[in-house]
């Protein structure tokens, strides 16, 4: 079962975040097609937020085509987003703990990668603009 | 429809105004945050809900109905005050008999299975729970009679963190099952921000906010820039605190609509930033303005 963490002080909104985390677990395939989500009342029960945050993050995901929600039974994964398969993923993924290891080598706190990662993002996608 | 609705209520002890001119509506099924800081109104806005109290000015309506003494009106609402209004020397098993006597919606195995997944021992006195346990009974308690509003006055207050995540889970989990709204008040602000979706701050027996928590959010922004002339910003937004130093400025504002100046530095502001520039709005005297002013110049 998909179990959901919020950060406490993040400036993502909640329902962003738990969006974020089915998306991710349908991607690596935590999640599958034909999968329950948690219901509304056991992850408010756990993480002790509004149950208007839970269906606004599934409504969301539901407009997106991955999840269903099922009257009276819950909802279901659907289909996987859009993304590179498992495999190439999880090899993406090692390859930025790499990175990250080589970072905290150098001295980088979590903070200062975060900040590099968002710098790099933003002078990319400004290359392909220009 | 809305669950409660206030229009100029207030409350006079002898010759203070504990709240006056207190106007909001609040819609169903909403959690909602009440706000302040101790002696705010807090309490009596509460009791005046809960028709605990008599208001000296305006009314207040719940389900559509002032409150009274009638056994629907008793049945409808909860009201789980301060101090944890349990009988020491009683068990749970002891205080549920007690709610199913006096209540005629109880929901006599709803209780007892949240109170046993929660891992409380009923045959055990009351008195000798931890405080977050008594908390559970007390909230158990209220949940079971199966109100459709709940008011709670600072319920978590007394709790350690993790107790007070599972307090909060469990009343999550009660509005979740539908049709109960919630009204929980709290000095501590960390505490609601994330389990409500509406909120009203009082500061001083005055209403400053009432509003659906998502828009608060989005319409509160903390700007800073180099020192400047506020004048346009003070005319077009609502300045709810400035500070300004020899360079800089720095505004707690809420936006009355969009921003034109692009050399603002604009940032989110969390729910507790936004309590606080309302709370401390009204507390800086001219004189203290002048001060940061000329520290602001030392500096």
């Amino acid at each position: 079962m998909l179990v959901f963490h919020l950060a406490a002080h993040s400036s993502m909104p909640a329902y962003l975040q738990i969006q974020e985390q089915v998306r991710q677990a349908l991607l690596t395939g935590v999640l599958r097609p034909g999968d329950q989500l948690p219901t509304v009342k056991e992850v408010v029960g756990s993480l002790a937020i509004n149950p208007n945050t839970v269906l606004k993050a599934y409504r969301e995901l539901e407009r997106d085509g991955l999840v269903e929600g099922r009257q009276g039974v819950g909802t279901f994964a659907l289909r996987r987003p859009d993304g590179p398969p498992p495999g190439e993923q999880a090899a993406l993924r090692r390859g930025l703990a790499r990175w990250v290891t080589k970072a905290r080598g150098a001295g980088l706190e979590d903070g200062d990668m975060e900040s590099l990662l968002r710098a790099t993002l933003r002078a990319q996608s400004q290359e392909e603009v220009a | 429809m809305n669950t409660v609705n206030t229009q100029a209520l207030g409350k006079r002890f002898k010759a203070k105004w504990a709240l006056t001119d207190c106007s909001f509506e609040l819609p169903e099924g909403k959690i909602c945050g009440l706000v302040g800081s101790n002696g705010a109104g807090k309490t009596t806005l509460l009791r005046l809900i809960a028709g605990l109290a008599q208001p000296s000015s305006g009314t207040v309506q719940v389900f559509g109905q002032p409150p009274a003494d009638t056994t629907e009106f008793l049945q409808d609402v909860g009201f789980l005050a301060q101090d944890v209004p349990l009988y020491k020397r009683w068990n749970s098993e002891d205080h549920l008999g007690l709610g199913a006597h006096l209540n005629p919606r109880w929901g006599d195995s709803l209780t007892r299975d949240r109170l046993r997944s929660l891992g409380i021992p009923l045959d055990q006195r009351v008195g000798t729970l931890s405080g977050g346990q008594r908390a559970q009974v007390a909230l158990a308690m209220a949940l079971g009679k199966r109100p459709r509003l709940l008011l709670l006055d600072e319920p978590v207050a007394a709790l350690d963190p993790l107790a007070r995540r599972d307090f909060l889970g469990v009343l999550a989990e009660a509005v979740a099952e539908g049709d109960l709204t919630v009204i929980l008040s709290s000095h501590l602000v960390g505490d609601l921000e994330r389990i409500c979706d509406h909120l009203v701050l009082l500061d001083t027996g005055r209403l400053v906010l009432a509003a659906d928590l998502d828009d608060v959010l989005a319409s509160h922004r903390l700007l800073t820039g180099p020192r400047r002339n506020t004048f346009a910003l003070e005319r077009d937004h609502t300045v709810l605190q400035i500070e300004r130093t020899q360079r800089q400025v720095s505004a707690w504002v809420r936006l009355d609509g969009p921003l034109h100046d692009p050399h603002w530095e604009v940032a989110e502001l969390g729910l507790e930033d936004i309590a606080l520039a309302y709370m401390s709005r009204n507390r800086t005297r001219p004189e203290q303005l002048a001060a940061t002013e000329a520290i602001g110049a030392v500096r």
